[in-house]
């Protein structure tokens, strides 16, 4: 039992920097229809920021995480403005190409200036809290906590500010939101943004988790988070999260009582399995409209 | 030049890649009017509203109060004042209706609460129906909703694209009749109809389009009662 509660807790942590991920990919795929497959690498530059934030000037944890945030968020600004809009109206395939492009520069760039992993230093103090025989550390009551107070925030904005009903508006009939003096161009790139702090967010917490620090953690932990979007239905926000954290409970089961090596091939079947009786993921639904 | 006029539409024309929609019409909608534009199909009807709405690049000169449109930015038209209920009502099916409506105050947020209430004290309908899912709504009150969004910005200008289309002949007679009800309130509408009956009713001034150029116009009676429209789309 008490193994169990360890095993949850650690269910929770990484579901937890799954979901900040996969909300970034639903989030532009709602607005846009389009997988933005640099936002794996747009994670893992979140931990390099913080790392190179670190060695410049050595802030607590909060304020790495608000400037980190920051920092990704103009990233993905930049990344929508200058490879995706201009590509809004050309096939599809050619945004799919770009998208896959751009995380491959970034992925080579962060390889050239950093070809080794690094080691994340210690940002939270180690202290460890039982309860009635379950380990929860600092660390992971805060990325937890940081995590789920984001995706609250995010719920907010999404269901009850006019930001948020513009976005939706722009996933139902983007050329509408325009006619009512919207300016969707806006909203998209605010998605982006918010969808890149998310990430940002997201890759400063797996280093301090995890405390190694690699260009190819895009791919590694990136795509997962991706496949728990899928999972849940991509474009549908609260789907993100479920598939997140469903993902995170069936990895740590699965390293739990097999060998780590199976991680992924039991990932990846699920992902597959649900695909074949749920096509549009677990919340998601096939779209009404699209313009 | 400068005219008294809300809506001034000078040799406006219209190409969709190689395709001429609209061929150097002129109109003009004073303050206050209501000016209908009828035609079959592909008359060219909808491109003009959305060449004036901002949604399509044209050529030609259009005013609003005077200022010469050129931005292809629908968001910067609505600034101005004139908004466009578009052909089939782009309603957000999965918003709720006060969702809807909030969206439509997007350049006018001022003010919100007072412009809610006039709203639906025009479509008493959506009152009782605000947090539904908009997509649950039939046809007529998708057409107040679109309706009611476009109010919501306080625009002075409003352009209404085939708003009967789709609806039996009550409902119609419905629409039509909170339209008269928005121009007394002093807002100048410009409607595209199929349904010439109730259009030419309803305008003070109109005019056929034909193949995108303007063959007709009048008052809504003199056309109501030329041999040609009688015969061609009143079905005397």
């Amino acid at each position: 039992m008490k193994y169990l509660a360890q095993q949850a807790i650690n269910a929770l942590q990484l579901g937890s920097i799954y979901a900040l991920i996969a909300l970034g990919y639903s989030m532009v795929y709602g607005v846009l229809t389009m997988i933005n497959f640099a936002h794996g690498d747009v994670f893992m530059l979140g931990a390099f920021f913080c790392l190179l934030l670190i060695a410049l000037v050595p802030v607590p944890f909060w304020l790495a995480l608000i400037v980190v945030m920051a920092a990704t968020a103009l990233l993905g600004t930049l990344i929508e403005r200058f490879a995706y809009r201009p590509l809004r109206k050309a096939p599809r395939v050619s945004a799919i190409i770009t998208a896959l492009g751009c995380g491959l520069v970034i992925q080579n760039t962060t390889l050239g200036i950093s070809p080794y992993a690094r080691p994340m230093p210690r940002l939270l103090e180690n202290a460890t809290y039982q309860f009635g025989g379950v380990t929860i550390t600092m660390l992971q009551i805060v990325i937890i906590g940081v995590s789920l107070g984001l995706m609250l925030a995010l719920d907010f904005l999404i269901r009850k500010t006019s930001f948020g009903m513009a976005m939706r508006a722009i996933a139902s009939d983007r050329a509408m939101v325009s006619l009512l003096g919207i300016p969707a161009n806006e909203i998209i790139a605010i998605t982006f943004a918010i969808g890149a702090a998310l990430g940002g967010a997201a890759g400063l917490l797996y280093g301090m988790a995890y405390p190694v620090v690699s260009a190819s953690m895009g791919i590694t932990v990136g795509w997962k988070a991706f496949v728990a979007a899928v999972i849940g239905g991509i474009g549908n926000m609260r789907g993100a999260v479920l598939g997140a954290f469903i993902l995170g409970s069936v990895e740590v089961m699965t390293v739990a009582v097999l060998p780590s090596t199976y991680r992924d091939l039991i990932s990846y079947s699920l992902l597959l399995l649900i695909l074949v009786f749920k096509p549009y993921g677990l919340l998601g639904k096939p779209a009404l409209h699209k313009a | 030049m400068t005219s008294s006029a809300a809506l001034e539409v000078d040799q406006l024309e219209v190409c969709y890649g190689g395709i001429q929609a609209v061929r150097g019409i002129s109109f003009s909608v004073n303050p206050g009017e209501i000016v209908a534009m009828i035609g079959a199909n592909g008359a060219g009807k909808s491109s003009t509203l959305r060449a004036i709405a901002g949604a399509v690049p044209h050529a030609g000169v259009i005013r609003i109060d005077n200022q010469v449109i050129r931005t292809t930015h629908p968001e910067e038209i609505v600034r101005k004042g004139l908004s466009l209920v578009p052909e089939g009502r782009g309603i957000f099916a999965n918003l709720s209706i006060e969702e809807n409506l909030r969206l439509g105050a997007w350049t006018n947020r001022s003010n919100y609460d007072m412009n809610l209430s006039k709203v639906f004290g025009l479509f008493p309908r959506l009152k009782e129906r605000r947090n539904q899912m908009a997509g649950t709504l039939s046809g007529g009150e998708q057409q107040m909703l679109a309706m009611g969004r476009a109010l919501m910005s306080r625009s002075e200008i409003l352009l209404l694209d085939e708003p009967s289309m789709g609806l039996a002949p009550k409902l119609v007679r419905e629409i039509f009749a909170i339209l008269r009800d928005i121009n007394q309130a002093g807002v100048t509408l410009l409607v595209v109809e199929q349904n010439a009956v109730m259009a030419l009713r309803l305008a003070h001034r109109a005019c056929l389009l034909e193949l995108g150029a303007i063959t007709l116009s009048g008052t809504g009676t003199e056309l109501l009662e030329n041999p040609k429209i009688r015969s061609a789309y009143l079905g005397h």
